[in-house]
């Protein structure tokens, strides 16, 4: 505690003026990025390779799962190891209404009828919704706690409903539960690969929009000093706690809208989305991208879906190599990729 | 009534095992302040080894001492290589590397023995059964595991309160570099706990294994179970992993037996077997989220 307080002591001490060729790198990769995972899937479109094409949904979408991690981890200081658990229920929100809405039965009959939906607006909105609520909930118990104990509740949490919809028979158990046809949009066809691409690259580039809007704002100012410091909040008349939990239900709601057009994405929803390996993957995309950097998601995903398509090309054993470069990158390049494109961010 | 006392046994089987993971899982942590997900795999490495020296030699004992064996083996060379580079960093950082180790461990694993799982047999002198009280049949095999987890509680807590290594590993518990400064090789210290975790985890997977099947991730849901234990037991404390770990043994394995019968007390069988089932299998975490509701710490939280 002292070690923070002397540190943070002088607020108006003069940091070294960014300079302008800093800037420059760091707006030229994170324009890069963008560029890259938009070019590539229109070339691949117009050249015919629809696999690329879903492959570039693939990498976005866990890029904006990882987004949503990354305001919990990164921006937060949230180690949650559960967010697999607002993923897969993203996903099986996305499943279940449009298994209602094949079936034409309600998804709850009782105490109000709620009838299932193939709208992706609406399933977009309940997924958030019901994300936010799952997360208000493990949030308020976890947040009691730090450090360990928050990793491994948040884990425990996570495989409570990874368990649930395991053994839970109506929609398909381990089996997991397909969605036949793509939900849809109005006056759009979601079931066209580009225009899919299009609507996840949006989601992306609002999530991200809304993450630097958040980290603007006085909320992720003090966000950022409860991760610093939370004495110093506390003092300054601003609780911690609520702080958090606010934060970390945003993060929750990011993190389930991109696990509902996942859904889509494959046609298919199973507990494999909400299983722990998942929540291991994505905060594995957040620090191979460098943690708290707002475009760190979008480099680890980039970097992680190539691993797995090129080395999981060569051999079966692909996750072995993805440890040990992991393993590589924890003990030596704590920065991650965008520490080592884009130099170092101030604190 | 008869078949609650099977299963009353029965969690106090998986309630032992979970104590051998927990007990190693939780003096890492309260002595190097170190959180190790690749506790499992040393789990596996035990029952592998296990597996393939009984194979090998035809002795389940000789296999039982090699598993052990490797364990540690495997585990102080770990510890030597990558866990040491992680003491004094974040506990995100200690996630991730023990995550990559897990990754490297399962897939290595897969490439040098296959995906399909090992058979290891529990040995010959131990494969009867007694009779309990309501005249059913217990395997004795079964009452070993609990013998032997009573075993390694008792051998513990002599260690840890008896010995000049136990004492030690207290001292590193509460000061770190006192006792460095006081002239204890604390690398070696660690080195050596951490082995000794190691042990208890291969000790563990070769007496399941013996049960279950031996294969590739056999560790991982045992190691998300012993999480569950030492937070409901307090991080760092021996005497919270033994009842955390009874606790979550009889609850669980209560609770996937009697839970959907009780619902079949009001519903269809086929809904209360769903209903049953997938509210056992939450029984343990909702057990946690209660516990850490009053009490954040854990029931015998040993320091912060």
């Amino acid at each position: 505690m002292i070690k923070s307080t002397t540190s943070s002591l002088a607020p108006h001490r003069e940091l070294p003026a960014p300079t302008a060729s800093w800037h420059d790198r760091k707006g030229l990769v994170q324009i890069g990025l963008l560029a890259v995972l938009l070019l590539a899937p229109l070339a691949a479109y117009f050249l015919g390779h629809v696999y690329y094409v879903n492959l570039a949904s693939r990498v976005t979408l866990i890029a904006m799962a990882a987004v949503g991690l990354n305001l919990a981890i990164g921006y937060g200081g949230m180690v949650s190891f559960g967010h697999a658990a607002y993923f897969g229920l993203g996903g099986y929100v996305a499943g279940i209404s449009a298994y209602h809405a094949f079936d034409l039965t309600p998804v709850i009959a009782w105490p109000i009828a709620i009838p299932g939906s193939d709208s992706m607006l609406a399933i977009w909105l309940a997924a958030i919704v019901v994300c936010g609520l799952l997360a208000l909930a493990i949030g308020a118990v976890s947040l009691r706690t730090t450090g360990v104990y928050f990793i491994m509740i948040t884990l425990a949490f996570a495989q409570m409903v990874y368990y649930f919809a395991n053994s839970w028979p109506t929609y398909g158990g381990e089996d997991g539960l397909p969605i036949y046809l793509r939900n849809s949009l109005p006056m759009v066809d979601t079931q066209d690969p580009l225009t899919f691409f299009l609507i996840c690259f949006g989601g992306l580039l609002l999530s991200l929009a809304l993450t630097s809007r958040i980290m603007k704002s006085r909320f992720g100012a003090a966000l950022t000093m409860a991760r610093l410091n939370e004495t110093r909040l506390a003092t300054a008349g601003i609780a911690p706690y609520p702080i958090r939990l606010v934060a970390f239900v945003i993060s929750a709601m990011i993190t389930g809208l991109a696990g509902a057009l996942y859904a889509d994405l494959n046609g298919f929803v199973s507990p494999t989305m909400l299983s722990w390996h998942m929540s291991g993957e994505l905060m594995v995309i957040v620090i191979l991208g460098g943690v708290g950097r707002l475009y760190g998601p979008l480099a680890g995903a980039i970097l992680f879906v190539m691993m797995e398509t090129l080395l999981g090309g060569l051999t079966e054993y692909w996750k072995l190599f993805l440890g040990l470069v992991l393993l590589g990158v924890v003990l030596f390049a704590k920065h991650g990729v965008m520490g080592w494109l884009a130099g170092r961010e101030h604190p | 009534m008869t078949l609650f006392i099977e299963q009353l046994i029965n969690g106090l089987q998986l309630g032992t095992m979970l104590f051998l993971m927990a007990s190693g899982l939780t003096l890492i942590f309260g002595v190097m302040g170190l959180i190790n997900l690749a506790h499992g795999s040393f789990y596996m490495v035990g029952a592998y080894a296990t597996a393939l020296v009984s194979a090998a030699t035809g002795s389940f004992l000789i296999g039982l001492a090699a598993g052990i064996t490797a364990a540690a083996a495997v585990g102080a060379l770990v510890e030597l290589i990558v866990i040491r580079r992680l003491y004094h960093r974040p506990h995100l950082d200690q996630v991730l590397a023990t995550f990559a180790l897990i990754l490297i461990f399962s897939e290595g694993t897969r490439w040098l023995f296959g995906s399909s799982p090992l058979w290891l047999n529990a040995p010959a002198a131990l494969s009867g059964s007694i009779a309990l009280p309501g005249g059913s049949r217990y395997p004795i095999y079964r009452l070993v595991i609990i013998a032997v987890g009573i075993m390694v509680a008792v051998g513990m807590y002599i260690l840890i309160s008896r010995t000049r290594l136990g004492m030690r590993i207290r001292a590193g518990e509460s000061d770190r570099e006192m006792i460095g400064a006081l002239g204890v090789n604390i690398a070696r210290l660690y080195t050596l706990v951490f082995a000794m975790g190691a042990a208890l985890a291969g000790l563990a997977g070769a007496m399941v294994g013996a049960l279950q099947s031996v294969q590739v991730g056999m560790g991982q849901p045992v190691l998300i179970l012993a999480f569950v234990v030492i937070v409901i037991g307090g991080i760092g404390s021996i005497k919270g992993a033994l009842y955390g770990a009874i606790l979550v043994g009889v609850v669980d394995t209560l609770g996937r037996v009697f839970l959907p019968l009780f619902f079949r007390q009001f519903m269809t069988s086929s809904e209360a077997a769903g209903v049953g089932s997938a509210l056992a299998a939450m029984l343990i975490y909702i057990l946690m989220a209660l516990i850490l509701a009053f009490k954040p710490k854990g029931l015998f939280a040993a320091h912060d």
